[in-house]
């Protein structure tokens, strides 16, 4: 009955067959994919969420164009040493040139740059597993590096492949264990040089050899940990737990070959037993004794288990999937079988699937300025040519890919990305986009075959009305309905 | 009091505290986003403790090399903050020190989002204190009063109040007719419409302002642009009165620096937001003030990373033609041991509301009852700092 009545309200076709509209297939390939495809919105008609858990175990192999990308230790030696050189010859000509043949590591690390920023955002367009993709791209900002620090602006893509995407088919834990022993997380949040008071290293040298360096503890991967991946800034942990627990990952570093504390693969995850704060530590109440690498470990073990950590990944989950502002029966459900399961990310996932309140109209969610980018290119099943003008795209909207600036990672409501002026932004995007594609296809085509049924009337007589394709095409990327998931 | 048109001759009538009001007073605040170090900004060279627990990052006294400005015996400014320093020489400038938001906790986020939306210890208001306050301010013309220089508005500039924002744009304009169709589309959703027409006032006054359309630009460049546009939007006519402006890179965990340096880079790019401002408002800076705040301040001992950590208490400063200044307003708590807040961070004495109260009352000729009820509900028993401004 319902959808008999919206049929009389959106479209004339209705009225005539009678049929049934089918909101679901346009927000399984909309909300919980990454916007419909020529076609999706048809594979989905007979079952949508079957073919949406479907896509949860992700590819069975590394698609080519991220199976192309370099290792991070590889590039993070790469662009150590190409950052050192220039420094010395630097010193060595004072004012004068570089010469030419010395590599530039600002030009380095943005090629690195470009080439992830690209090779994601192509996978984003191309890929049949949509919803598995979101799912990477909400962990990865969950667990979020920004490039705007270096050297994390060559490895933050690869960080995402390497730490994130593979590890969304087992449990919270070994993602959290991947994200926070990944060398973009060490680096980012300044834990490589966090050296414990009562470590070996922090020992007095020789008084010959004075030394100038300061040692000690840097709190900020503890903090984050607890405020932003886990526990949550509720989560019941005090400054001295955060003290402690950045005890306990002193010596969570980077392997170098260089220097009297080399350890371990150059620009891969080491631990480093000579930083490590010796002794056991107390974290919430609880004593870990633990040695070395595996006191940290334990405490990891620990917040995956915790109720305020299932509660607060719920309700970011459910954030992202239903409304800006979570329902609160949603967020106890995913949070209670995020405990039963002992975290386990398939189980969870499916149960966004499976509850009813994603499957509601109208749709309640703001696209993100990639958001909108992604499903315009899905959309038109274009792939872009050249990745700068994307990027200088995206950050004309506020969102450069790969640099949400804090480690709080990118905002997930419509108050957060909604300012004029970035509304302004996505107009003036879409017109330049209408007129590079706009001739291509009838935007009342693309209308019906990417948002189906949240197709509305305004927009399709805006379209019909428009003075050309091109300005139709502006209409329909800019309307109401293309702009929300 | 100057500026205050309508505003102070209706002053003593409760019932029309509402009136419309155009003002002549121009406000410019700077959020500094990531714990802004107050002590660097305005340094306690003359505190006995001071060198000791800032180790290598301590700044030297007046008159050494990368030594501070020289402010009284015991503060003076950051070498990179020159301008600044003549401003406070000419009675433009003045300081307040171990100022904090009633936040004690150490989330960047969180504190961020307590001193926009002006709460109290145990609530989070979800709407900006500034947007409060700009219910009385509303223009006759009806455009909106203040603009976010930025793409999305800040929380300080979000709730029932209209508001606008704008950066600069590299992409060729949308022709006028999608435009007005796209007002039409946008009728019946009130997101959409609101923001349209709000970035639509925006251009008009912005004008040709397009930004530069080849290459990105250097980070400088692009700060210049948004101060010069800044700049314009308050000295037009029908234009907005308070610009909000952003600035991150202020979280320096590591290798923080001393009179040269990371840290002292921002301080440089502040300075000379400040200066640009002074030289392109013209005459309205006589009826400007620039504010600086920040969420919290860092550490007062040096980490283990050439850096500071999040702390308490931290330093504002207020600039303009319009402030009475020449001066630091601070209880100086101290820095030995026992007067650290929690042993670590340097003690909060003035509460940032109290500024923020009496910038708004002097300024824009809002009522004490006002800013009481409406603005900072939570801060009734929060006096407001007199005299920031000129009569």
């Amino acid at each position: 009955m319902k959808y008999r009545w919206l049929c009389y309200l959106i479209s004339h076709d209705c009225l005539f067959t009678g049929e049934k509209m089918n909101f679901d297939t346009a927000i399984a390939a909309n909300r919980f994919g990454l916007g419909a495809r020529p076609g999706e919105l048809d594979r989905f008609e007979k079952n949508p969420k079957t073919v949406l858990l479907d896509q949860l175990q992700g590819p069975s192999a590394t698609p080519a164009v991220l199976a192309q990308l370099p290792a991070s230790d590889k590039v993070l030696t790469e662009v150590l040493e190409v950052r050192k050189a220039q420094r010395e010859t630097k010193k060595m000509v004072g004012e004068g040139q570089i010469p030419a043949d010395v590599p530039k590591y600002g030009k380095l690390v943005r090629s690195y740059y470009i080439d992830q920023a690209g090779a994601r955002f192509r996978y984003a367009v191309e890929t049949d597993y949509p919803f598995h993709e979101r799912l990477v791209r909400f962990w990865s900002n969950h667990f979020a590096v920004s490039a705007d620090k270096q050297p994390v602006s060559a490895l933050a893509g690869l960080y995402e492949n390497e730490a994130i995407r593979p590890n969304l088919n087992g449990s919270f834990l070994e993602l959290l264990l991947a994200a926070e022993t990944h060398p973009a997380m060490i680096l980012y949040l300044d834990n490589e040089r966090s050296i414990g008071p009562g470590s070996m290293i922090a020992q007095p040298r020789r008084k010959r050899r004075a030394n100038k360096r300061d040692v000690g503890i840097n709190e900020n991967l503890a903090r984050e940990i607890l405020e932003l991946h886990t526990l949550g800034v509720n989560g019941g942990y005090r400054q001295a737990d955060v003290t402690a627990f950045a005890k306990v990952l002193t010596g969570w570093s980077i392997g170098t070959d260089q220097g009297r504390f080399k350890a371990g693969t150059p620009g891969a995850f080491v631990f480093r037993e000579a930083a490590h704060e010796p002794g056991s530590q107390v974290i919430m109440g609880e004593r870990y004794q633990q040695g070395g690498f595996d006191q940290g470990v334990a405490v990891l073990r620990k917040l995956a288990s915790e109720p305020s950590t299932a509660r607060f990944i719920a309700t970011k989950l459910v954030r992202h999937f239903v409304a800006d502002d979570p329902p609160a029966a949603m967020v106890e459900r995913i949070a209670s079988v995020f405990l039963k399961s002992s975290g386990q990310l398939p189980e969870v996932h499916a149960a966004l699937v499976q509850s009813p309140e994603p499957w509601q109209v109208p749709l309640a969610k703001y696209k993100t300025p990639e958001e909108f980018v992604i499903s315009t290119h899905r959309a038109y099943d274009q792939v872009p040519g050249r990745m700068n003008i994307v990027i200088a795209a995206l950050e004309q909207m506020g969102q450069m890919p790969l640099r949400p600036g804090s480690p709080q990672g990118w905002p997930d409501t419509a108050a957060q990305w909604g300012g004029a002026d970035a509304l302004y932004k996505r107009i003036e995007w879409a017109n330049a986009a209408a007129r590079q594609v706009g001739s291509l296809r009838n935007p009342l085509q693309v209308g019906e075959w990417s948002l189906g049924a949240n197709f509305s009337e305004p927009t399709r007589t805006a379209i019909r009305r428009a003075e050309s394709v091109v300005q139709g095409t502006t209409l329909l990327l800019a309307s109401p309905d293309f702009q929300r998931r | 009091m100057k500026g205050l048109g309508l505003g102070s001759l209706l002053a003593g009538y409760p019932g029309l505290m509402f009136a419309n009001t155009d003002t002549d007073s121009r406000l410019v605040l700077f959020i500094l986003r990531g714990a802004m170090d107050g002590m660097s900004m305005l340094v306690p060279y003359g505190d006995g403790n001071y060198s000791a627990l800032r180790g290598k990052l301590a700044l030297a006294s007046p008159g050494q090399e990368g030594g501070v400005l020289k402010v009284d015996g015991l503060f003076g400014t950051h070498p990179a903050l020159q301008h600044t320093h003549e401003l406070f020489q000419q009675k433009q400038a003045l300081f307040v020190h171990a100022v904090a938001s009633p936040y004690r906790e150490r989330s960047h986020f969180d504190g961020q989002d307590q001193l926009e939306s002006g709460s109290g210890e145990n609530n989070f208001r979800r709407d900006g204190w500034l947007n409060r306050a700009l219910q009385p301010l509303a223009s006759q013309q009806g455009n909106e009063q203040a603009i976010a220089i930025s793409q999305n508005t800040p929380l300080i500039l979000r709730g029932s109040q209209a508001v606008t924002s704008w950066a600069p744009s590299k992409m060729p304009d949308a022709a006028d007719d999608t435009l007005s169709r796209l007002e039409s589309l946008y009728a019946g959703d009130p997101f959409f419409s609101s923001r349209l027409r709000q970035a639509l006032d925006s251009q008009e006054i912005a004008g040709d302002m397009s930004g530069s359309k080849r290459g990105r630009g250097n980070k400088q460049k692009q700060q210049e642009e948004l101060i010069r546009a800044t700049a314009k939007f308050l000295s037009a006519p029908n234009g907005p009165r308070i610009a909000v402006l952003e600035s991150g890179g202020w979280d320096t965990h590591a290798r923080q620096g001393a009179a040269n340096g990371s840290l002292a880079g921002k301080f440089a790019e502040i300075d000379m937001a400040i200066s640009m401002l002074h030289r392109d408002l013209g005459e309205a800076w006589a009826n400007t003030v620039v504010m600086v705040a920040t969420e919290f301040g860092r550490t007062a001992k040096v980490n283990g990373t050439g850096g500071t950590d999040h702390g308490t208490a931290t330093a504002a400063l207020l600039a303009g033609g319009a402030v009475n200044g020449g001066r630091v307003l601070a209880d100086w708590p101290g820095l030995s041991a026992s007067n650290l807040y929690q042993g670590r961070d340097l003690y909060p004495t003035t509460d940032i509301r109290s500024v923020f109260k009496g910038v708004m009352a002097q300024h824009f000729g809002l009522q004490g009852k006002f800013l009481d009820q409406d603005v900072f509900p939570d801060a009734m028993s929060v006096p407001m700092m007199e005299n920031l401004v000129r009569a």
